[in-house]
């Protein structure tokens, strides 16, 4: 899959609450479907259904145990949709660190008025 | 000292983010409202300046902002219109880049909370639609940002250097 793609099918996956939860729970651990559906209030055939969407952006996969099939979190997918908000992330610490400096001299100057 | 900024999605088209500032927070909006204070730290990717500064800050008053690369002389540009202002807790406004590469304007909202001499804020921008709010996401990921994580990283090292 192209890398625009692949992005588009992960943000599409991660736009569901039920989803999310899903991986968060694999975050802890790999889990059946059966221990997947546990949480939430909907059949196994739904929970599937999620399942697939998230293994078709890549974001999970299965085991080999034949009976369990165990699904577990791929991580490296969850970082390529991380990297845009690190780097806004930087970006916006490079403009608070600046405004720290900032003001720390107001601060200094207020400091001054008031002794005068 | 560094402190944590945090970057968050909230519901379907919110991204939040919060940082904590050592000062009371009527110095945190004087640096978010007065433009003589404003280009002093809002100055883009290490390598830009800000030549227009240009803020009218009241209900339904506009501002505009401009960016340009020192080498090259390349330029971005936004602006938008001040929907709430209250000062010196939270300043609600749109926002539109020159170039939007997304549908519509977002609408940011600037929250000051203060406690104990330190101010928390928090800055909502929330986008049109869903599929606006990752397009942003996916943008910046796809174009990048010229500023590669080197330079940031030397600017970061200077600017905690000059903080020591």
């Amino acid at each position: 899959m192209q890398a625009t793609h692949r992005l588009d099918a992960v943000f599409a996956a991660l736009a569901d609450p039920t989803r999310r939860a899903i991986i968060a729970r694999l975050a802890t651990g790999q889990a059946s479907v059966m221990e997947l559906a546990e949480p939430f209030a909907m059949s196994q055939p739904a929970i599937s259904k999620h399942l697939k969407v998230l293994e078709r952006a890549g974001l999970i996969s299965r085991g080999r145990e034949a009976q369990r099939r165990p699904r577990r979190l791929e991580a490296k997918r969850l970082e390529e949709a991380d990297k845009w908000l690190e780097r806004y992330r930087n970006l916006w610490e490079a403009h608070y660190q600046r405004l720290d400096t900032l003001l720390e001299q107001l601060k200094t100057q207020e400091k001054e008025r008031k002794s005068r | 000292m560094k402190r944590a900024l945090t970057i968050t999605k909230r519901g379907d088209r919110d991204l939040v983010m919060t940082r904590e500032f050592d000062a009371p927070r009527k110095l945190v909006y004087d640096a978010h409202t007065k433009p003589d204070l404003v280009r002093q730290w809002l100055l883009g990717p290490p390598g830009w300046t800000m030549p227009v500064c240009d803020m009218d800050v009241r209900v339904g008053g506009t501002y505009r902002w401009v960016w340009r690369k020192e080498t090259g002389g390349s330029e971005m540009g936004m602006g938008g219109v001040y929907r709430e202002v209250k000062a010196p807790e939270r300043l609600v406004s749109t926002e539109r880049f020159d170039e939007a590469w997304y549908p519509g304007e977002s609408l940011n909202t600037l929250v000051l909370i203060e406690q104990g001499g330190r101010t928390t804020l928090t800055q909502t921008m929330r986008y049109e639609s869903p599929a606006a709010r990752e397009a942003v996401i996916k943008s910046g990921m796809e174009k990048g940002v010229e500023a590669s994580y080197d330079r940031l990283a030397e600017l970061l090292a200077a600017s905690a250097a000059s903080q020591r």
